[in-house]
């Protein structure tokens, strides 16, 4: 049987939803199919939690939110996206609000901001310390009254259909029956997030695989700018829960084993006394951006002036000095969190912190419309790269991300269907088939078998964290490459002992490693190529930025052995590459 | 040698078995662990049949609720450090058909949601163009409804609910206070859209206010006090209608 829609949707985040909706809005006519793995509200956006950026007071501007958002990103960011970027996000967050997210406010009843690292000045809407829980769940709750919306709870995408050289849908598992189905569509949006479990220490959810970005690598599509992973800062010990940034941005400060605010040893400024009333000081010590606060963080466990703990070294985030009150209005999710699970309570105690995977700057290839060069097929959010994040991304821009892009890849992708018809049903019921055989011959009817998929997503992780962490090398690189190929072999003998078909979490979590392992190859390989340090990417070998070889982004393309790396230019339309500066007049 | 610990977990496939049964793990105790880490244990290193829901370990998705022990609980946010007496016993949250394993059906849960239309309603004369900013609500406003923002979907209540265990029809706590977060929110103007199913025999007054939705509810969002301020309004909008038939409710 096959699933018709004008439009399918692959992912129920915040940026699926908003995608969603946009059609939902400007075109009731189109039927579209929102297709996730998970429920949309279990979706990894309900985790974000410190704020969402847009230039809404009078005492900021559009210039200054690209120029953060450019020099953050170390150049790296195409400023045409970040200029629509800027502009579109003060209507989709007050969009937001007129949808009902419950956005914290000021004594007047205007939205209040708060301040976030790498931001010239305080411009991150909040709700609380739940941001993404509440845009997620308003953005679902508003999905609810769109009738052209018709949503495939846990289906879980296999392939992207591509005929006549057009994308024209997808195959997707019913979890619920294990029917293999396609969906088709006269265009697709990929919005499935990033890929934080390809490596073993990370904020994401157990979701987040990557999926969406190895379908389209595998469909053809380049990955763009894979290398720059995002470390943040504060990170929880052990589990690698997120205290978000907004901890800082209301005055936390950084300390290490000498209660020292090293901060100021890395070129990020000199600290103000928390007492006085400038604290905290703006795109200075704390309030830097998160790749030179997680770097500076290995450089001071080098000089041992980092804390032992069970789960490997830690420093202190302290809030203690902000009182009960402030922390239980402005941070309340921060004190559940380290109550729950390191057991400290931050009023009275520094929270122990270290640096932890976070986001991917990299993924899908897009242009400033969301589309990809495969046509009729679309990605906006994290699994995308438009590129806003460059080789860094400014805490509090993702959410914004995901509204303003998620937006514009709704209108395109409906933009699109509108003017394109056909669909070749026979040939996408062959592909079906094919698609099925795979599945079924590679695990489900497989016999033998020999390797666990825990034992393999095990040695990813190892290699991942040692090799491509936050300062890496050619040698470590060239040992993650050898691994991630001896992996991708060894994947051929993967052991299946689920062989039924009604939710069957062993089959989805064999394809969830499979595309692990393909999204990790396109990491390694782009991390190779790339012989400059520029943002999150530290080169021992290469420390300098190298503007003339290296201003340009990385595309990764599969090929059948490893990733094959072509580079595009980056687009510079007002801002000429500069130093970044921090703690210190520009 | 290390600690361990026994796990008992209710198994069921549908295409497989007759009936459900348990099935007993051995997995080491430690004292940071909270029950998902042992059943992902279970998972990665013994059995990779067993089936379950579970993704951001942080009690925030909603997605990982079974019942421990008798109890409806987050397997996320449940230390093993809790029950040092004995075994767990994990199974899945009652009160809703099992799919497969501890997963369950929580299509009638989505459909519940949906029927309270949980989204902001006005009327059109009344739309601010987004061009015009937001509306402004202060923070006594905000605080009216904020605590029933809080759900995470998590059907610890439903299946701690006598009444739903007894008539799924009703609407159950999670839903009204889902229903009453807009009632209460300053923008909305949806309340009578919302009443009819509210005020209907599936809706509060079917609650007899045992609280226990309350107790178990992880996140404090209180359902059990939405659900008696439901009636409470209900109750004047009938009132209303008695004694000032001609008036108009809000």
């Amino acid at each position: 049987m096959v699933l018709q829609y004008d439009i399918v949707i692959v992912g129920g985040g915040g940026a699926g939803l908003r995608a969603a909706i946009a059609i939902g809005e400007t075109n009731p006519k189109l039927n579209i199919a929102l297709v996730s793995k998970v429920y949309p509200m279990r979706s990894h956006t309900v985790a974000a939690e410190g704020g969402a950026a847009a230039v809404i007071k009078d005492n900021d501007s559009f210039s200054d939110h690209c120029l953060d958002t450019i020099g953050g990103g170390d150049w790296m960011c195409d400023q045409d996206a970040v200029e629509i970027f800027a502009n579109e996000a003060p209507k989709e967050l007050i969009q937001m609000e007129h949808w009902g997210c419950p956005w914290s406010r000021e004594l007047d009843g205007s939205v209040a901001v708060r301040p976030f690292g790498g931001m010239k000045i305080e411009r991150s809407w909040f709700a609380a310390d739940k941001t993404g829980f509440h845009l997620l769940h308003t953005l679902f709750q508003t999905s609810l009254k769109y009738n052209n919306l018709i949503r495939h709870d846990e289906w879980f995408a296999t392939k992207i259909l591509v005929e006549n050289g057009r994308c024209q849908g997808i195959t997707a598992i019913e979890m619920r029956s294990g029917d293999l189905k396609v969906i088709a569509a006269k265009s697709v949006i990929i919005c499935t997030g990033g890929a934080g479990c390809v490596f073993p220490f990370t904020t994401n959810g157990s979701i987040k695989t990557g999926d969406g970005m190895a379908l389209a690598y595998r469909a053809g599509i380049p990955l763009k700018d894979m290398e720059f992973i995002q470390y943040h800062p504060t990170g929880l010990p052990g589990t690698g829960i997120l205290i978000t940034e907004a901890a800082r941005g209301e005055g936390g400060i950084i300390v290490n084993n000498e209660g020292h605010r090293y901060l100021q040893d890395y070129d990020l400024g000199k600290p103000l006394d928390i007492k006085d009333p400038k604290h905290p000081v703006k795109k200075s010590m704390e309030l830097g951006p998160r790749d030179r606060l997680s770097q500076a963080f290995i450089k001071e466990r080098e000089k041992k002036k980092t804390i032992p703990g069970p789960f490997g070294d830690v420093v202190h985030l302290d809030i203690r000095h902000l009182g009960k009150k402030k922390i239980d209005k402005k941070l309340p999710f921060v004190r559940e969190l380290t109550k729950n699970y390191v057991g400290i309570d931050p009023v009275y105690e520094p929270i122990p912190v270290r640096p932890v995977v976070h986001y991917m700057m990299g993924g899908i290839d897009t242009n400033i419309d969301c589309s990809t060069n495969l046509p009729g097929l679309f990605a906006a959010g994290e699994c995308a790269c438009v590129s806003i994040n460059g080789a860094n991304r400014l805490g509090s821009n993702s959410l914004t991300e995901i509204l303003v892009f998620g937006a514009r890849a709704g209108n395109a992708a409906a933009g699109f269907a509108n003017e394109h018809s056909e669909i070749d049903i026979k040939a996408l019921e062959k592909q079906r088939d094919e698609e099925y055989k795979r599945i079924t011959l590679n695990f489900l009817n497989k016999d033998g078998g020999s390797e666990r998929i825990s034992t393999l997503r095990k040695e990813m992780h190892q290699v991942m964290e040692e090799c491509v962490g936050i300062f890496r090398s050619e040698s470590g690189l060239k040992e993650a490459s050898n691994k991630i190929e001896e992996l991708k072999d060894r994947f051929s003998s993967i052991l299946i002992e689920d062989k039924s078909l009604n939710f069957n979490t062993e089959l989805t979590s064999a394809l969830e490693l499979e595309n692990m392992i393909d999204v990790a190859e396109a990491i390694i390989f782009s991390a190779l190529s790339r012989r400059e340090s520029r943002g999150s990417h530290q080169r021992t070998d290469f420390k300098e930025r190298n503007d003339e070889n290296f201003l340009r982004h990385s595309l990764a393309y599969r090929t059948d052995a490893e990733s094959r790396i072509e580079y595009k230019e980056v687009v510079i339309t007002k801002w000429q590459p500069g130093e970044r500066v921090y703690g210190k007049e520009e | 040698m290390s600690e361990t610990t026994e796990i008992e977990i209710f198994r069921y496939l549908p295409d497989k078995d007759n009936e459900p049964f348990f099935k007993s793990y051995e997995v080491p105790y430690r004292e940071d662990w909270v029950v998902l880490d042992a059943i992902n244990y279970i998972k990665d290193e013994i059995d990779g049949t067993i089936s379950y829901r579970w993704s951001c370990r942080m009690g925030v998705c909603g997605s990982c609720g079974m019942m421990v022990n008798g109890e409806p609980k987050l397997a996320c946010s449940t230390f093993l450090k809790e029950y040092t007496l004995g075994k767990i016993r994990v199974e899945p949250l009652q009160g809703f058909p099992v799919e497969r394993d501890l997963i369950i059906d929580i299509n009638d849960f989505m459909e519940k949601l949906k029927a309270v239309k949980p989204y902001i309603l006005r009327k059109e004369k009344d739309e601010k163009p987004i061009e015009e900013g937001e509306y402004l609500q202060s923070p006594a406003e905000l605080a009216r409804y904020k605590q029933y923002t809080l759900c995470i979907n998590c059907m610890l209540c439903y299946a701690a609910c006598p009444v739903y265990s007894l008539n799924s029809e009703f609407i159950g706590p999670a839903a009204i206070a889902l229903a009453q977060r807009y009632n209460l929110d300053s923008r909305d103007q949806g309340r009578n859209h919302r009443q009819e199913m509210i005020a209907s025999h599936e809706g509060i007054w079917e609650c007899t206010f045992v609280g226990e939705c309350s107790v178990v509810c992880p996140k404090d969002v209180d359902p059990a006090a939405a659900i008696q301020r439901a009636k409470v309004s209900s109750t004047i909008d009938w009132f209303m209608k008695i004694i000032m038939p001609l008036s108009k409710t809000k």
